[in-house]
């Protein structure tokens, strides 16, 4: 059996959404901006994706959605819009993120910070998250946007994107929210909180690779990070991706819809999961689970190098992660563990399991047995960990 | 019958691509940036595509070449990269040489970096739609970082003179950028013969899908990232890999440049047969001799047929043209190369682009004519400026 517990980093294009796109690289293949035929027999799809978008978001019709091809690509516009636009010949000359945002984010914030933008990373709390109050206390009258994750990829944590959204408005600062982890595994309704702008990636809610979008509450201005001819109204230039954009409209359709049971039948796999995996002694799992994506769990297990359990689970075919697949090669401690205050040697055994609607109970119970096996070989040769527990009381 | 002549603003993916993309999707999804078995077994088929991609254009393994979403992505990268790293730091360098007939994504992207005070000189065409090395030299100061001009034009076909423009910019110490987008598959591109320093291509003009390009970049000759963020790419353009359309794009550009020959000996008979036809129409005109232009690409001007009623007619017989640049077809302006070129006006109302590929016929081509003849008498005959005799 392979497993794939690693929906975190990216997803399985549902065979729908597949279906749905096969045409577009068939018969279909004109591009959309030219005036005969093959051209606009695109336009009646792409209006459908648009469509489901908006819906599924919960977006207004004065708001825009435009597509890009990933979240990074959205992220690095805001960020770098803003700094041109905002900070490079203005007043404003700060930015505020959390420090456990995507690379995406704080990479683009290292760059910034060069080209002379200040930069405040708060911290989060021992439960990994930002706390409203900790946002409203670092805005000064020079900060220009504010940019804070809806969830978590390590840890699945949901961060108070709503309170954080009226404290921004209350200030008259700009407020960005990567909602990567968000979209698709939680409500995420753009007329109950208030945010400037939103990016989503359609590869982490089974939809394909390279196509994501970016949110602008009522159309405000922001330069583009791609200039060029007139797609999306001038926005973001690039010949549109039309498979993608089709792929992508659907599967935030598929994604959003009955939620709340597909979120609950998720979430009972998820819960059954964790609480055999906490029966092991000297394990930890972060964040209290009631304020998690419900299917995320970011487990460490002292004495057992992530690297290690991630060999021993992937020879038994369970596709995990010991945090960000966009950061996997350098073998540094998790960040987000330090970041909640792990010592530096429990940082180094986070191991994250993510599931997805197409995850079964089956698969569940071979991973709590894999898991179990693997947690006991590896102490077994552990230096660090005294596998012989205390026998004289 | 349905004709699709229109290969410049978009292409037809191959059949064979299409096929070795399927499995990407549903089977080896994996990131490939992840450590399991699911991220693994999809990078032997990426590094195969990078691969096809240095051996279509004989890039030098030292040298980069980063996956892109679009041209339009590699362009902007070069224009705000160069922009980051040398304008702001430096303001004695604040001035790009460029042609006043790039691709939108240059122009546009070029008159936004104007408004933060980069200095650019447009070069004009010559009435044939070309451009001349010297007239590129001559724009030229000391205080010149980069010159950008495209390998063919999208419009005309017209192809510059890339090779020539490409040793003065190394000899003077300037940084050069091509637009290779409309040559990739169409002509020999070898980058060890022509040094350039940036290259710009885009799968989905040589039928590959639509959402994936590259930018080459030489080494030494790095930028700052358009997108910041993880690792891939060697953390020099950030974003989960495209895993599909990266494996595709290999596919595709192998089969271009194995078909550079097809597209020279037999689409170029096609087009010349196209065009020798169309010439024959009185009062036409064809821009650009067509020894010096791509040989799939025909721009002739109609004199008294609106180049959108052309098309329109066209259309409802199955046949699909353009009257330039799809990035700005909605725009009912002036063809801008055209005016360039110095067309009057009204001339420049009416071109219309007829660009073929591999996968057009003798049978599609011999259709075009009998229905362009017809359209350009019927269109005549109601027009209110062009005095009709039978």
């Amino acid at each position: 059996m392979e497993i794939y517990l690693d929906n975190n980093a990216t997803t399985m294009v549902d065979p729908k959404v597949v279906e749905a796109m096969v045409p577009f690289f068939g018969q279909m293949y004109g591009n959309p901006n030219s005036l005969h035929k093959f051209g606009t027999q695109t336009h009646a799809a792409l209006t459908k994706a648009v469509d489901q978008v908006y819906k599924a978001l919960n977006a207004a019709d004065a708001d825009d959605v435009i597509f890009t091809s990933c979240a990074t690509e959205s992220n690095n516009w805001v960020l770098k819009s803003v700094w041109l636009d905002h900070i490079m010949h203005g007043h404003k000359n700060h930015i505020v993120v959390s420090e456990v945002e995507h690379p995406s984010v704080l990479t683009t914030c290292r760059f910034l910070e060069e080209q002379g933008v200040k930069v405040t990373y708060l911290p989060v709390n021992d439960q990994g998250i930002v706390e409203a109050h900790t946002v409203k206390s670092f805005i000064t009258d020079r900060t220009a946007l504010v940019s804070i994750m809806w969830a978590n990829n390590e840890t699945g944590m949901i961060f108070p994107i709503k309170e954080i959204g009226e404290i921004c408005r209350e200030k008259g600062v700009l407020f960005h929210t990567d909602a990567v982890q968000a979209v698709g595994k939680i409500p995420v309704d753009l007329q109950a909180v208030h945010v400037d702008f939103l990016s989503f990636s359609a590869h982490k809610f089974h939809g394909p690779k390279g196509i994501g979008g970016l949110y602008i509450r009522n159309s405000q201005a922001l330069s583009p990070l791609l200039h060029g001819g007139e797609h999306m109204g001038g926005r973001r230039s690039g010949t549109l991706n039309v498979p993608y954009i089709v792929g992508m409209g659907l599967a935030m359709e598929l994604a959003t819809q009955n939620m709340s049971a597909t979120s609950a039948k998720i979430r009972a796999l998820r819960d059954r999961l964790e609480d055999a995996l906490l029966q092991l002694p000297d394990v930890f799992v972060v964040g209290n689970r009631a304020n998690r994506t419900p299917n995320t769990l970011l487990i460490s297990i002292r004495g057992v190098e992530g690297e290690g359990m991630l060999w021993d689970l992937n020879n038994a075919h369970i596709g995990a992660s010991t945090g960000s697949a966009c950061a996997s090669e350098d073998l540094e401690a998790n960040t987000v563990m330090l970041a909640i205050g792990a010592d530096s040697e429990l940082a180094h055994t986070g191991i994250r399991l993510s599931l997805s609607r197409f995850t079964t109970e089956a698969e569940v119970d071979a991973v709590i047995d894999a898991f179990k096996k693997a947690v006991g070989r590896l102490r077994a040769i552990s230096s660090s960990y005294a596998k012989v527990q205390p026998t004289h009381s | 019958m349905r004709v699709y002549l229109d290969n410049n603003a978009t292409t037809k993916i191959d059949p064979l691509v299409k096929v070795k993309m399927q499995p990407f999707f549903e089977e080896l999804y994996g990131n490939p940036n992840s450590l399991h078995a699911y991220g693994m077994e999809v990078r032997p088929h990426l590094n195969e595509a990078l691969g096809a991609v240095y051996d279509a254009l004989n890039i030098p393994d030292e040298d980069d070449v980063l996956i892109t979403s679009c041209a339009t992505e590699s362009n902007n990268s070069v224009l705000k990269g160069v922009f980051f790293k040398h304008i702001l730091t430096n303001p004695d360098k604040n001035h790009i040489v460029t042609t006043a007939v790039e691709h939108p994504s240059v122009l546009e992207t070029l008159l936004f970096l104007e408004e933060h005070g980069v200095r650019v000189t447009f070069v004009d065409v010559d009435e044939n739609g070309g451009v001349s090395a010297q007239a590129v030299k001559d724009a030229v100061t000391d205080q010149t970082i980069l010159i950008s001009m495209m390998w063919a034009n999208n419009e005309t076909g017209m192809i510059f003179p890339v090779a020539e423009v490409a040793k003065f910019a190394r000899e003077k110490g300037i940084l050069f950028h091509t637009d290779a987008v409309q040559a990739i598959g169409k002509l020999p591109v070898d980058l060890k013969k022509v040094r350039v320093d940036y290259l710009t291509l885009s799968a989905h003009k040589f039928h590959g899908p639509k959402g994936i390009g590259a930018l080459y970049v030489r080494k030494g000759c790095e930028l700052p990232n358009l997108f910041h963020g993880g690792e891939q790419m060697g953390g020099k353009r950030a974003g989960t890999l495209n895993v599909p359309y990266i494996v595709g794009m290999g596919l595709a550009i192998r089969q271009a440049v194995n078909h550079v020959e097809v597209m020279n000996t037999q689409v170029r008979a096609l087009r010349d047969e196209l065009e020798d036809a169309l010439a024959k129409i009185p009062d036409t005109f064809i821009v650009g001799p067509r020894h010096m232009r791509t040989p799939n690409t025909i721009l002739l001007s109609i004199r008294g047929v609106e180049g959108e009623a052309m098309l329109w007619d066209l259309n409802r017989a199955g046949i699909a043209a353009s009257t330039g640049s799809a990035c700005a077809s909605e725009s009912l302006h002036a063809n801008p190369v055209m005016s360039a070129i110095g067309q009057d006006p009204e001339l420049a109302h009416t071109a219309i682009r007829l660009s073929l590929s591999r996968f057009t016929t003798l049978e599609e081509v011999e259709y075009t004519i009998e229905v362009f003849t017809k359209a350009v008498e019927r269109l005549r005959s109601i027009s209110s400026t062009y005095g009709y005799k039978g």
